[in-house]
């Protein structure tokens, strides 16, 4: 597996980059078309993909809402798009429907292609280090949260707990 | 730990010939012309760095007056990976679920190729 590199390139901004085994265009497509999105795009464990709505043009919407399997918490969020070259690049808006951040990121994410391979990187501009922070933060947070989710899936399967 | 100590910890890390030197005080303490000896730059260039490194509270002074080595903080390297730590994990968890899209994808694309 390819290592994820994490970086905060400015004060407002987390940018991540990973290699992928495959041509851009279909890691263009992966980001693109809604059958493809929910496939992955999950987040944390016992969490799964309700709504993926993608109107993909230039001020076209999206909308994604995830629902966790245990105690039915949604989560939805969304935005617009703003660029779109494809299979380069996408720029898009982005919002929470409970703000956990204060106001919108702008998401940029690059394709560059060498010898079949795509390098992505994506990066993440908040409108304050404060909401970069939070973003951080939120990250430790529902980890934290995710852990104990599957200890409490091993508790509740004795027979993986004892092997 | 408070979010400007901690963006001075991220700044420091965010440079490859920083992040080189740390890797190097990891085997151990060592001193600056020690540090300078495997990077192509004078030994001001390796001190700029480590003073940005020190004031990140990623490296300090050892006792020994005449060599002054430095020493890895590995405490706060800790504490700043453990904070973006779960962060990668959730988009590590993602990303191999694309590696497997993907691999489903090419699959695909060369059963269609005639």
């Amino acid at each position: 597996m390819e290592a994820l590199k994490l970086t905060t390139p400015s004060d407002r901004e987390i940018a991540m980059t990973r290699v992928f085994d495959a041509p851009r265009k279909l890691v263009f497509d992966a980001h693109t078309k809604p059958d493809l999105v929910r496939q992955w795009l999950l987040g944390p464990p016992g969490w799964s993909m309700q709504v993926c709505e993608m109107d993909v043009r230039v001020g076209g919407k999206y909308r994604w809402v995830w629902r966790h399997h245990r105690d039915g918490t949604t989560m939805g969020m969304g935005g617009v798009y703003r660029e779109i070259v494809k299979p380069e690049r996408l720029v898009v808006t982005e919002r929470f429907d409970e703000a956990w951040y204060p106001g919108e990121a702008l998401n940029t994410l690059v394709l560059v292609e060498q010898g079949g391979r795509t390098t992505l990187t994506q990066t993440m501009r908040y409108e304050s280090r404060e909401a970069r922070d939070a973003v951080l933060k939120s990250g430790m947070e529902s980890g934290v949260k995710a852990s104990y989710d599957r200890l409490a899936d091993l508790l509740a399967s004795p027979s993986q707990a004892t092997r | 730990m408070n979010t400007a100590s901690l963006d001075a910890t991220f700044a420091a890390l965010a440079d490859p010939t920083r992040r080189a030197i740390l890797a190097r005080l990891a085997s151990g303490q060592a001193s600056v012309t020690e540090l300078a000896e495997p990077f192509a730059m004078s030994q001001p260039a390796i001190s700029k760095h480590l003073k940005v490194l020190e004031r990140a509270g990623l490296v300090s002074r050892g006792r020994d007056a005449q060599r002054r080595p430095r020493r890895l903080e590995a405490k706060r390297l800790g504490e700043a990976t453990r904070w973006l730590e779960p962060y990668r994990r959730l988009w590590e968890g993602n990303y191999r679920r694309l590696d497997a899209l993907l691999e489903q994808l090419k699959t695909k694309e060369t059963k269609w190729k005639p």
